[in-house]
């Protein structure tokens, strides 16, 4: 079985076995496995193999970080100085990142080591992993099935022991439906928890980076890492970081825990109802106090991120223009035509009609009708949280309405597909945090329940998933042929 | 045209003036803004429009915008934000432009202009926003392709948006000097319009004098002095009276101002024109502005030219065409305090005299800026004070002047080694006159009949033969004398 990155940092500290030991058996491992998962766009194998060595070094000479010699992997969209950052789009298949990110040096710094890079939903865009230049993923524990997305390629290369743990971003639920989709736990900070700095820009108010991991208490010790004020964002929060790990042990005895009924309405899988109840259960007889509540605006909440996302996307990619990096037509005639084929061949269909649908919404004459509009909704919802939150310390429900789906299922049928992100969108427009954990099995496939806390409560959140994760094993289960 | 024909129409001009800010770096960036450096060796990756990185604002340039909205005594919300503005343009790398569309950081303000002597008109300032410029192309240096030179991608820039408050290219071109001595006493920006630091966009329509409502506007471009902004505007102004004169209609376009042809040329039109979608930078905070920010920047700004001007007035009682002359040009300001200070308070208005006569000519003539001038400030006081005290006279001290300008030295050296002093021993004197009445009996003979003009004759010979040295004031005294 899979070790987490605990285990590994106790078996480093021990000296049970070194890093340079251990990369190699994931860099197997994916050699191995990679060809049917298709997790990774690209293993960075010499680098991860130089960077065990000096971990191994700092770890000898006493000087170790938080995770230093552990092997990670980064989603493909945090640009890796020297390493192709493609965002899985063929616009970006030959662009090296002259820069790491704030997140990747972050990782480096503290001696963690890079196995490569995860394979994405072209530009974030996508709840399933099929929309990569890269092809899609299949989900260990099922291949015929999706991984979910957009942070597809990380999630499935967790649950299958192809990386200790791996980074996502999360605009509308890229971190926690993968999450839940493969029996992961995963958590989406605060916005501005997490320094957006080489992070390739999806919806700009929206994204945010986290980690994914075997339980909540490696997630702890991943964010622990990421998280921080950074210069270089002016949307990254100068508020203090906790020590995430030295709260999980705290009961949850007397917490309040808040249902919002619209999230067990008609929509969610009866059998995944079922098995959220059981967590409930769960999380009772540990003495928390579970009450109802409401949001009155979920349903909102669709419409609402959709023309905030795709307006600052249709902008934030219009930088992919064939100028100065990434792909560029061959032999354009005129600078129009320059334009049209290289973004044309390098964006795919979604991503196409995401800056098509965003161009739209902010045109005149329909700013004030979408966008601004939009932006009303967005403080609605946003008050139907604080307005929850005096009541509750923590919302819980459903990460999805139903388990991972065949590949090819949702393809022709977008807003199917965007129905998938209807119970995470709202805290992305919210700007609150939120984790999904492994909470059971439906037809064999893992099921995730999610918790939502109040801004920059994240140690609230892991401390609770970490308390159900004392008295369960969803999380720690892996599918056989990766076990 | 004929002018019958001129006087029945109005021109409605509004300017949009560019200002780059004096910051060292980047409106977003760390980049250098230095002028000149080889091609893209100032543009980092932020500048480059790289996947994933973010701006992050430059506070200088803010307290500069508010430096200005302070000195037009203009409205400054206490929350200013930036927005994209949304285009396609090799040069411009992110795919939108970092501006401000609503709440810009300098609202409703107003300068005050003086387009001729004792006239005086109040041009409102709609707005003022910041905004960062792009890159440069350009299509000559490689063939069949073009060069894109980001250097100057991100300087940090001010929009100064006047309402259409002027009404011919005169006042178009006061106002626009005006800002250009107020941006460079604020010390924000350099002015310098060779360089771009300092662009003048001029919106011109005409309507008949009789209507009050605006007429459709042509936007002219690529302006780069201010005798260019006068023609433009002018050359735009006939074109559209010869325009609707003949049965036609002035569309809503952008013109480009050719230099060399004199001429305004259409660039694109309304119908192409690009819809910017506009919205709010979701990667930008709002800007928040205290009370105590502006209270701050508001103490701490220089003395203006209105006040400066009101205090020469006042203080130094120099008229209002001459102190309104010394401060339209900081530089010139500071040439003249500097001569002031050093120099007997009496002085002041001989010091304005030579500054803005012999010396502006002189300097204009030779293309340079006061700052470049020969002569120096504590120069030109020492020859304002060999005329006070009698030394050299006014007239020979504009050989005096000559020579410095020519590098001879100071005026004390040049009047030593040329021989200038003024001859002011009467006995010396009385010797010249005696020999000039000597040799001119016939017109001793009429003054004596009561020609008195004949009187400049005289002191014309006196001072030839003192080679301009004899004291003219003393000649005039014992030539009458004698004359009796």
């Amino acid at each position: 079985m899979p070790m987490t990155v605990t285990e590994i940092r106790q078996g480093l500290a021990a000296g049970e076995f070194s890093s340079s030991e251990i990369t190699r058996d994931y860099l197997a491992r994916i050699a191995q496995h990679n060809p049917t998962l298709n997790c990774f766009i690209s293993v960075t194998e010499a680098l991860a193999l130089d960077q065990a060595r000096q971990a191994d070094a700092r770890l000898a000479q006493g000087k170790a970080g938080l995770l230093t010699g552990v092997p990670i992997a980064h989603k493909d969209l945090f640009c890796t100085d020297g390493v192709r950052t493609s965002c899985g789009s063929r616009i970006l298949d030959n662009f090296v990142a002259p820069y790491d990110a704030t997140v990747v040096e972050r990782f480096r710094q503290t001696g963690a080591v890079m196995l490569g890079k995860t394979n994405m939903d072209e530009f974030a865009m996508g709840s399933s992993n099929e929309n990569s230049h890269y092809g899609n993923v299949a989900n260990p524990w099922k291949t015929t099935h999706v991984p979910g997305g957009s942070s597809g390629g990380s999630a499935a290369a967790v649950a299958a022991g192809l990386a200790a743990a791996a980074t996502g971003t999360d605009t509308g639920g890229s971190i926690r439906q993968p999450a839940a989709l493969c029996g992961v736990t995963g958590i989406k900070p605060t916005y501005g928890r997490v320094s957006r700095y080489g992070m390739i820009a999806f919806g700009s108010s929206l994204d945010q980076g986290g980690p994914f991991a075997r339980s909540a208490a490696d997630c702890a010790l991943l964010l622990q890492a990421m998280a921080g004020f950074d210069g270089r964002d002016s949307t990254s929060s100068e508020t203090d970081v906790p020590d995430y790990s030295a709260s999980l042990e705290q009961g949850v005895e007397g917490l309040r825990i808040g249902l919002p009924k619209e999230y067990f309405a008609e929509g969610l899988d009866s059998r995944l109802a079922g098995v959220i109840d059981t967590a409930i259960d769960e999380l009772r007889k540990l003495g928390a106090d579970i009450s109802e509540i409401s949001l009155p605006n979920t349903g909102l909440s669709i419409p609402t991120y959709y023309v905030i996302a795709m307006a600052e996307a249709s902008s934030n990619l219009s930088r992919f223009d064939g100028v100065r990096f990434g792909h560029r037509c061959a032999n354009p005639v005129d600078l129009e035509d320059l334009y049209k084929r290289s973004r044309g061949e390098g964006f795919g269909e979604e991503v196409k009609r995401r800056i098509l649908i965003g161009t739209y919404a902010l045109s005149a004459g329909y700013y004030d009708a979408y966008y601004l509009k939009a932006q009303q909704l967005r403080r609605m919802i946003k008050d139907d949280f604080q307005k929850a939150f005096d009541s509750v310390d923590l919302i819980l429900g459903p990460t999805t309405p139903e388990v991972a789906f065949a590949i090819g299922a949702k393809t022709d049928d977008p807003v199917s597909m965007y129905l998938q992100d209807i119970y995470t969108i709202s805290l992305n427009l919210a700007g609150l945090p939120g984790m999904s954990l492994p909470a059971g099995f439906v037809d064999g496939l893992p099921v995730g329940i999610q918790l939502i806390a109040n801004y920059f409560d994240e140690a609230r959140l892991l401390q609770t998933a970490h308390q159900y994760q004392q008295v369960s094993d969803w999380h720690l289960q892996t599918p056989e042929a990766f076990s | 045209m004929s002018t019958n024909l001129m006087n029945q129409w109005e021109s409605v001009i509004g300017l949009e003036i560019h200002a780059q800010l004096a910051t060292a770096s980047k409106i977003f960036s760390g980049a250098s803004t230095a002028y000149g450096a080889e091609p893209n060796t100032q543009a980092c990756a932020v500048d480059l429009g790289m996947p994933g990185v973010l701006p992050v604002l430059n506070r200088e340039a803010v307290r500069m915008a508010i430096r200005f909205g302070v000195a037009i005594d203009a409205v400054i919300d206490h929350q200013s934000i930036f927005a994209r503005k949304n285009y396609f343009y090799p040069d411009l790398p992110k795919g939108y432009q970092i501006s401000q569309f609503e709440h810009p950081i300098v609202g409703k303000g107003h300068i005050g202009i003086s387009p001729a002597e004792g006239e005086h008109r109040e041009i409102g300032i709609t707005r003022a926003h910041l905004e960062e410029d792009a890159g440069k192309s350009t299509h000559d240096q490689f063939p069949e392709q073009s060069g894109i030179d980001l250097n100057r991608a991100g300087t940090p820039l001010l929009e100064i948006v006047s309402e259409p408050d002027m009404r011919s290219a005169k006042e178009a071109v006061a106002y626009a000097r005006k800002i250009h001595s107020l941006v460079r006493y604020l010390e924000i920006c350099d002015g310098n319009m060779q360089e771009g630091s300092f662009r003048c966009d001029a919106n011109v329509s005409i309507r008949r004098k009789d209507d009050d409502r605006l007429g459709t506007r042509a936007e002219l471009k690529n302006i780069n002095s201010f005798r260019f902004l006068e023609r433009a505007i002018n050359y735009e102004i006939e074109r559209q009276i010869d325009l609707v004169e003949d049965g036609g209609t002035v569309v809503q376009e952008t013109r480009l101002y050719d230099s060399e042809r004199d001429e305004t040329r259409s660039m694109r039109s309304k119908e192409e024109a690009n819809d910017y979608r506009y919205f709010p930078d979701p990667d930008l905070l709002p800007v928040a502005i205290s009370d105590e920010d502006i209270a701050q920047i508001r103490a701490a700004l220089p003395e203006l030219p209105e006040q400066k001007k009101q205090r020469y007035i006042d203080d130094l009682g120099l008229s209002d065409y001459n102190a309104e002359q010394l401060t339209a040009n900081r530089d010139t300001a500071v040439y003249f305090e500097a001569a002031y200070a050093e120099g007997d308070s009496a002085a002041a208005a001989q010091l304005a005299n030579w500054i803005l006569g012999d010396l502006a000519g002189a300097l204009n003539k030779a293309g340079l800026d006061i700052v470049d001038s020969p002569i120096s400030s504590p120069m030109l006081v020492q020859l304002v004070a060999r005329i006070a005290d009698n030394t050299i006279s006014g007239k020979i001290a504009k050989q005096v002047f000559d020579a410095m300008w020519q590098g001879e030295g100071g005026a004390d050296e040049i009047i030593e080694t040329r021989g200038l002093r003024q001859i002011t021993d009467s006995g010396a004197i009385e010797t010249l006159i005696d020999e000039v009445i000597a040799a001119n009996p016939d017109q001793v003979e009429q003054f004596r009949a009561g020609k008195e003009k004949v009187l400049g004759f005289f002191v014309g010979q006196v001072m030839n033969q003192s080679r301009g040295k004899a004291n003219p004031g003393q000649v005039n005294t014992i030539l009458r004398d004698k004359l009796k």
